[in-house]
């Protein structure tokens, strides 16, 4: 059916000055995908992340992305208003703290029905029905449609910054850390979430961590990142059960086993 | 008319100046231009970015009308009636049909405009985003692109909190299907006056060096939704003096046992009309 994939990235490369941010990075991620970005702090992984989804121009290379009515087209090289229609319709990103990806100002409603706003939604009823419903998708009662997102625990407005990427039926999510910070239990149930959304969308997306358990539940395949650079990639079980490169060993082997 | 200053207190390089952002902001509808605002001899919020502007377009055969709050009588708009009549010479007026510059802030007559007349409004905030972007690069970003979803959310959050949209001055339009713009503090009861008006509006922000412009005939639309139409304010009593049912009504509070009468709040409008009806 598809015979090419949905983001092509190729010799990605950022600099911050003569620092590294990360180097010839290249992968091809296909529909309904989920690729999974692990490595520890600084390896580059929010680097690569935000060159991806066009929030920072990469220094070298190319990241190509599947336009619904262009096909392959290079991110880069669209004009600045297709930038943002492909941002707030066919993107979404998942920010490792809610409160950069959240209107903290605006009740809940008003948060999920923001992008349909933006992409010229002018009905106030049908809005909201489709606020309340995606509420009810994320396990957030409608009934806290109208509260500010400060009333909200932080499991909750994670939820509800998913919420609000969602509603436009995205077809690539990026997601950084999205369970940094939340204590085990919230964070198994947003992974559940998370997984259950992903098969029935047919998601494709991009998740950094630095947790290998979030990478096994919800990658199919995984990179590894260190010092900007891709050390290994395979199938996440591969990855994970039989590490080569020494880094991931360690990697691997540093996690603890309860 | 005193001596010793130029012709309406500014010199004429800096009209010159005004001039040119003037006719950028008539030629471009809505869009703000910057402008290197002076200081005025009146404190800022006063109606610094309308006094420049009525400096910059007033010649010495125009009459000039000022208003604050709709009313002639008031503190500012005697003072600013005056500086003009002082350091221009120029003819003042509180009749809005005999008036070829009025400078208001916060309303515009109930009298209809015509052709030839120049209205201009003191400004506070011009930019229109500023309430979700908090940046101006963005907010600029945002005018160029058109960008303006956004300022839904705001008549959103009006609805889901009060049911209605509770925005009541202020309220924001698109001019010339173009241009997101703040009309000034102006009650939303006035905004059907700006679409398609034979007069020149012009707009003026002081401390924050904006000027902006609705040329005559442009299409001035206030934004909403499908299911909750703009609406104007309406009153359920007549004015207390003039018995109009039609105007802006203000509420007076007459004594302390909570007496209170609704008065026109055009101060012209309603004495002409009081006028009528004792002939």
């Amino acid at each position: 059916m598809n015979d090419h994939p949905l983001l092509r990235v190729n010799g990605l490369t950022h600099m911050y000055g003569a620092r590294v941010g990360c180097r010839d990075v290249s992968f091809e991620l296909w529909p309904g995908e989920v690729i999974g970005i692990v490595g520890e702090s600084g390896s580059g992984k929010s680097t690569l992340l935000s060159c991806l989804s066009t929030r920072q121009r990469p220094t070298a290379g190319v990241v190509e992305y599947d336009t619904t009515d262009q096909g392959l087209v290079d991110v880069y090289g669209l004009s600045e208003p297709r930038q943002r229609m492909l941002m707030r319709t066919d993107w979404g990103i998942v920010h490792q703290n809610p409160r950069d990806g959240l209107r903290m100002g605006v009740s809940a409603g008003a948060n999920v029905g923001e992008r349909l706003m933006a992409v010229g939604a002018r009905h106030y009823g049908r809005i909201r029905e489709q606020a309340g419903t995606w509420l009810d998708k994320v396990e957030i009662d409608p009934t806290r449609m109208d509260d500010q997102p400060a009333t909200f625990s932080g499991g909750m407005l994670q939820r509800l910054q998913i919420a609000r990427n969602l509603v436009t039926h995205p077809r690539l999510v990026f997601m950084d850390e999205p369970t940094g910070g939340l204590d085990v239990s919230v964070q198994a149930r947003l992974l559940d979430l998370l997984r259950r959304l992903v098969t029935d969308l047919g998601l494709s997306a991009i998740v950094v961590t630095h947790d290998l358990a979030v990478a096994r539940l919800l990658a199919h395949r995984l990179m590894v990142m260190k010092d900007g650079q891709v050390v290994e990639h395979g199938l996440t079980d591969q990855v994970l059960d039989d590490p080569h490169h020494p880094y991931t060993q360690l990697l691997v082997s540093s996690v603890l086993q309860p | 008319m005193s001596t010793g200053y130029n012709f309406a207190y500014l010199d004429e390089q800096t009209k010159r100046m005004l001039r040119r952002a003037i006719l950028k902001a008539v030629a471009i509808p809505g869009y703000q231009v910057p402008f290197g605002s002076r200081e005025m001899p009146l404190p800022y919020g006063w109606g610094t970015g309308g006094i420049q502007v009525t400096a910059a377009v007033i010649g010495a055969d125009d009459r000039l009308k000022v208003i604050d709050q709709g009313a002639d009588d008031t503190t500012n708009a005697v003072s600013i009636r005056r500086f003009f009549a002082r350091t221009a010479g120029v003819a003042t007026t509180e009749k809005t049909r005999e008036a070829t510059v009025i400078q208001t802030r916060h309303r515009i007559p109930e009298t209809p405009l015509s052709e030839g007349q120049i209205m201009v409004y003191q400004v506070p905030i011009p930019e229109p985003l500023r309430w979700l972007e908090p940046r101006e690069t963005e907010t600029r970003k945002m005018h160029a692109l058109a960008d303006y979803g956004a300022m839904h959310v705001k008549l959103y959050e009006d609805i889901a909190r009060f049911g209605h949209i509770a925005t009541t001055y202020d309220y924001p339009v698109l001019v010339g299907g173009r241009y997101l713009m703040r009309p000034s503090p102006i009650p939303k009861f006035d905004n059907p006056k700006m679409d398609n008006s034979p007069a020149l509006q012009l707009f003026g922000a002081g401390r924050e060096k904006r000027i902006y412009a609705v040329p005559p005939y442009t299409s001035v639309k206030s934004l909403d939704f499908e299911d909750h139409p703009f609406e104007v304010q309406r009153w359920d009593q007549a004015c207390a003096l003039c018995g109009s049912t039609e105007s802006f009504l203000d509420e007076v509070v007459t004594d302390d046992q909570g007496g209170r009468m609704y008065v026109c709040s055009d101060s012209d409008y309603c004495g002409e009309r009081r006028q009528e009806q004792g002939q």
